[in-house]
C-alpha cells in the first residue's frame, strides 16, 4: 500500500477538508491550490459538515479487483449542503433503498483492508440521516 | 498552418489477440499504413496508447515501436489520454504536419487489454478517473458512466429501455465490417434482459475490453500526389478538456469537453452540424452517445434518443452514427479506439467499405473520441477529396 498517500489524505479522508478562497469565497473538495473559480491562490483549509442529498447512484456488479470482495456496493454522488458535490460510497442502507435525493450524512468506515496483513484503509462513506 | 491530409490507412482486427504482443500489433498497423500510402518512411512517429505500462509493463513505445517497424532513428513517442490517446496522437501529427515541422507522420493507436483478468483490466481503466477521489471509493469506469446514466434517466424521464436504439444500431452495422469484434445483431429483448455491469448499465449498453491497433499516415497537402494512397482532407483536429473527476463539474449532463472541442473544430473546418454526413462517435457506453449528440450541437439537452429516432441514425438515416460498427461492435481497444474511427471515416470517404455499410453521397465525416469521463475530447473532421 503507498502509505505516505493515505497519511497525506487523511484529513480530507476522515475530516471532509477542503478549501476555501479568501478572495471569492468560492469553496472546494477536493482542495484545489488554485481556486477554480476566481484563479487566487489565496485559500484556507475548510471543513465540510458532511450533510448532503443524493445527486446520482449507482451499484456496482463488476468491481475492481480491490472491492471484488464486497460487490455488490453502492456508490453515489453527493450534493454537499455548502454546495459541493462528492464521489462516496453508501454504507447502512440496501442498494434498492437509496434514492436520488434523499438527505444523507457522512460517516467515517473502512474503505478496504491491504491484504490480511496489510494496513486499512478508512475514510467517508455517507447513510441515510433517520428522523430522530 | 499548412493543409494537411491523411494518405494511409492501416488496422488489425480488434480481438482477444493473445498470440500477438503489443509491438507486433503496432508494427502491423503502422507499416499496413505506410504500404497503403506508399511511403518508404516517416519523420515521425505518434504512438497512442493509455495502458502499455500497466498491463504489458511496458512503456517507452515510440522507440520500441519505431525500432520494430524498421524505422531506424526516427523520432518516436508515446502520447497518452486515456481513451482518447488515440486521436490524441493524430491532434499531435497534424500539429507537426501543419506547422511545417514535419512533411509525413505515422500515427498508430495501440492496445492490449486482455493480457490479465477482466477485474485486473478493470482496476487499470479506472485510473482514467481522479484515483484520490474517484476510484479509492471503489467507483469503476462503468461506474461512473452509471451515475450519469442514472441521472439523465431521473432528469429527462426516458425509460432505461430507450437507450437501445444506439448499441443495437451499432451491432447491425459491425456485421459488415471484417476488423470488428462483434459481427452480430442484437435485439431490445436481449438488450432489456442483459445482465447489470453497473446499475443501470448493462452489458450491452458497455463496450468490450479488447486488444488491436489502428494507424493513419499524415502528410501535408501539397504533398499528395507523391504518394500512391488515396488522400482525405483533415479539416480539423481539435481537443477539449474538463476536469478530471465527474463530481467536479456543476451539470454533469452537460460534456463540456465535447462542447469546446466541436466548437473549435466547427469554426477551423467552417462548417455546422447539419453540414456533418455521418459520425463516429465515442460510444463506449450507451449513454455517452446521447450526451455526445446533444454536446455536439445535434440533438437538444435531454433529446438525443428522440433525436436519434426521428433522424434515423442507421446507414441510411439522416445522421448515421458509428458506421464501422462503433466502440460497441468493433470492441474498445482504448488507446487505439480513435485511430480506429478516423480509419473507419477516412474508409467512408474513400467508398472502400462493405456496400451495405457505404454512406451514399458523402462528403465531410465527423469523428469524436473521448477520454476519461470527458475530461479530454478530440473532434476530427474529414473530407472527401474528389
Amino acid at each position: 500500500m503507498d502509505i505516505p498517500r493515505y497519511w497525506r489524505l487523511k484529513n480530507q479522508r476522515y475530516r471532509l477538508q477542503g478549501k476555501k478562497c479568501l478572495d471569492c469565497g468560492n469553496l472546494s473538495f477536493p482542495p484545489r491550490l488554485v481556486c477554480p473559480k476566481c484563479k487566487s491562490r489565496n485559500c484556507e483549509k475548510h471543513y465540510f459538515k458532511g450533510l448532503g442529498t443524493v445527486y446520482s447512484h449507482t451499484t456496482i456488479y463488476q468491481a475492481p479487483d480491490r472491492f471484488d470482495h464486497i460487490a455488490p456496493y453502492s456508490v453515489g454522488l453527493i450534493d454537499l449542503e455548502e454546495g459541493v458535490r462528492i464521489t462516496a460510497q453508501f454504507t447502512d442502507v440496501l442498494p434498492a433503498d437509496i434514492e436520488i435525493g434523499m438527505k444523507v450524512e457522512m460517516v467515517v468506515r473502512q474503505i478496504y483492508e491491504d491484504g490480511p496483513k496489510g494496513p486499512i484503509l478508512y475514510g467517508y462513506k455517507f447513510r441515510p440521516i433517520i428522523a430522530a | 498552418m499548412r493543409k494537411v491530409a491523411i494518405i494511409g490507412l492501416g488496422q488489425t482486427p480488434v480481438r482477444e489477440h493473445w498470440e500477438s504482443n503489443l509491438r507486433d500489433l503496432a508494427v502491423t498497423a503502422l507499416r499496413d499504413a505506410m504500404d497503403d500510402a506508399g511511403v518508404e518512411t516517416v519523420d515521425g512517429v505518434c504512438v497512442g496508447n493509455m495502458l502499455s505500462g500497466a498491463l504489458s509493463e511496458q512503456e517507452h513505445l515510440g522507440s520500441l515501436v519505431v525500432d520494430y517497424a524498421g524505422l531506424d532513428g526516427v523520432e518516436g513517442m508515446k502520447i497518452e489520454a486515456a481513451c482518447g490517446s488515440g486521436a490524441a496522437a493524430i491532434r499531435m501529427a497534424v500539429k507537426a504536419v501543419s506547422s511545417g515541422l514535419m512533411d509525413t507522420v505515422g500515427v498508430v493507436g495501440v492496445e492490449k487489454l486482455t493480457e490479465y483478468s477482466g477485474k485486473f483490466s478493470t482496476a487499470a481503466l479506472a485510473t482514467a478517473a481522479d484515483a484520490d477521489y474517484e476510484t479509492t471509493m471503489g467507483l469503476s469506469f462503468v461506474g461512473i458512466n452509471a451515475l450519469l446514466m442514472r441521472r439523465y434517466l431521473h432528469e429527462y424521464k426516458f425509460n432505461k429501455s430507450d437507450f437501445s436504439v444506439f448499441p443495437v444500431n451499432a451491432h447491425k452495422n459491425s456485421v459488415h465490417n471484417p476488423n470488428a469484434m462483434f459481427r452480430y445483431e442484437i435485439t431490445d429483448a436481449q438488450y432489456a434482459k442483459s445482465k447489470l455491469i453497473a446499475d443501470p448499465i448493462n452489458l450491452l449498453d458497455s463496450s468490450p475490453i479488447a486488444d488491436g491497433a489502428a494507424a493513419v499516415i499524415v502528410c501535408a497537402m501539397e504533398n499528395v500526389s507523391q504518394f500512391k494512397g488515396k488522400p482525405v482532407s483533415i479539416l480539423a483536429c481539435e481537443v477539449g478538456t474538463d476536469t478530471l473527476a465527474l463530481d467536479n463539474r456543476q451539470d454533469p449532463l452537460w460534456l463540456k469537453g465535447v462542447e469546446r472541442s466541436v466548437k473549435k473544430a466547427y469554426y477551423l473546418a467552417d462548417i455546422k452540424p447539419k453540414d456533418v454526413d455521418f459520425f463516429e462517435l465515442h460510444d463506449a457506453f450507451s449513454i455517452i452517445t446521447a450526451l455526445s449528440l446533444e454536446a455536439s450541437g445535434f440533438a437538444e439537452k435531454g433529446q438525443a434518443i428522440k433525436f436519434a429516432n426521428k433522424t434515423d441514425i442507421s446507414v441510411k438515416g439522416g445522421l448515421p452514427l458509428t458506421t464501422g460498427g462503433g466502440l460497441k461492435g468493433r470492441g474498445h481497444p482504448v488507446g487505439a479506439t480513435g485511430v480506429y474511427q478516423v480509419v473507419e471515416a477516412a474508409k467512408q470517404l474513400r467508398g472502400d467499405v462493405a456496400k451495405e455499410v457505404q454512406v451514399e453521397n458523402n462528403n465531410i465525416a465527423m469523428t469524436q473520441n473521448i477520454g476519461g469521463s470527458g475530461a479530454t475530447v478530440i473532434t476530427t473532421i474529414l473530407k472527401r477529396i474528389v
